[in-house]
C-alpha cells in the first residue's frame, strides 16, 4: 500500500462518480453519484494525512464530511420541491428557470 | 502487511461503487452506496484514521443513507422496493470517465516521491481535537454556521407550499380570443 495506489483508487472512485453523474436521469441518483465523488475526495485527504503525518489531512477530511452533509440536505430539499412542482424527479424536466 | 486488508476494502468499494451507478433500481443503488461508504470507512481504518472511520459510519451510513432512502420513498410513486432508475448515454459517459481516470492515473504515476513510506506516526483523536479547536478554530466555527444555515435552508425550501399550482395562468391570452370565447 503506497500513496500512489491510494490516489489511483480515489481517482477510480471519482471517475465512477462522474459516470453516474452523466448517465443517471433521476435527481436522487445524481446525488448518490455526487456522494461517491465527495467520498473519493475524503479518501485523498485521509491518504495524504497518513503518508505525510500530522493531523491536518484528517481535519480537512472532517470539514469535507460536514460540507457534504450540508450539500446532501439542501440537495434533497430541492429534489422534494422539484417533485412537488413537476410530479417527477427526472433532471431533464428542469428546463425552465422560472414557472 | 497492510496490503491484504487494503486490497479487500478497495475491491469492495470499487465493486459497490460500480453497482451504485449501474443498478437499475434506485433503492438498490442507495443500499450499494451504503456498502461503498462502509468500504471507504474500512480504508480509513487501514490508513490509520480511526476517528474518521467512526465519523464516516455514524454520519454517512447512519445519517446520509437514511436521509437519501427517505428522499427516495417520498418522491416516487413506488410499489414496494421497485423504484426504476433510468440511465442514458452509457458510451459517451464511459469514454469521458475512462479518459478522466487515465489522465489522473498518468498524472499520479508521473509525480515523483509518492512511493515513500509514511513520514510520521498517524494522528490520534487527541491531535485531531487539538487541531479542530486550536489551529483551525475559525474554519470550525464557519463550518458550524454553514451547517446551521444549510439545515434552516433545507427546512425552508422543503416546507414551501406548492410552488406552481397554476402553471398556465401566466400565458398571455389575447383579449379578442377571450371575447370570442364568451360569445
Amino acid at each position: 500500500m503506497t500513496l500512489s495506489s491510494c490516489l489511483v483508487l480515489a481517482s477510480a472512485l471519482f471517475s465512477i462518480g462522474i459516470y453516474g453523474l452523466l448517465t443517471r436521469r433521476q435527481a436522487i441518483a445524481v446525488l448518490l453519484s455526487v456522494e461517491l465523488m465527495a467520498n473519493a475526495a475524503n479518501l485523498v485527504f485521509a491518504s495524504f494525512g497518513h503518508f505525510r503525518g500530522g493531523p491536518t489531512g484528517q481535519t480537512f477530511a472532517l470539514f469535507a464530511v460536514a460540507l457534504t452533509v450540508a450539500e446532501v440536505a439542501v440537495g434533497l430539499a430541492l429534489v422534494i420541491l422539484f417533485y412537488r412542482s413537476h410530479g417527477d424527479t427526472q433532471v431533464d424536466l428542469a428546463r425552465e428557470l422560472r414557472q | 502487511m497492510e496490503s491484504i486488508p487494503f486490497g479487500l476494502a478497495a475491491l469492495v468499494t470499487l465493486f459497490s461503487a460500480l453497482r451504485v451507478v449501474r443498478s437499475p433500481n434506485l433503492v438498490h443503488a442507495a443500499l450499494w452506496l451504503g456498502l461503498a461508504l462502509l468500504g471507504t470507512a474500512a480504508l480509513f481504518a487501514v490508513l490509520g484514521a480511526s476517528f474518521l472511520a467512526g465519523v464516516q459510519v455514524l454520519l454517512y451510513i447512519g445519517g446520509v443513507m437514511t436521509l437519501t432512502l427517505v428522499g427516495i420513498m417520498i418522491t416516487r410513486r413506488h410499489d414496494g422496493l421497485n423504484v426504476p432508475a433510468e440511465s442514458i448515454g452509457h458510451v459517451r459517459a464511459g469514454v469521458v470517465s475512462v479518459a478522466l481516470f487515465a489522465v489522473l492515473a498518468w498524472a499520479i504515476s508521473a509525480t515523483p516521491g509518492l512511493d515513500a513510506a509514511p513520514l510520521g506516526p498517524d494522528a490520534t483523536t487527541q491531535d485531531i481535537g487539538h487541531a479542530l479547536v486550536g489551529t483551525h478554530v475559525l474554519a470550525f466555527e464557519v463550518v458550524s454556521m454553514l451547517l446551521l444555515a444549510a439545515m434552516l435552508g433545507a427546512i425552508v425550501i422543503a416546507r414551501r407550499k406548492d410552488p406552481a399550482p397554476h402553471a398556465v395562468t401566466h400565458l398571455h391570452v389575447p383579449a379578442t380570443a377571450v371575447r370570442e370565447a364568451a360569445e
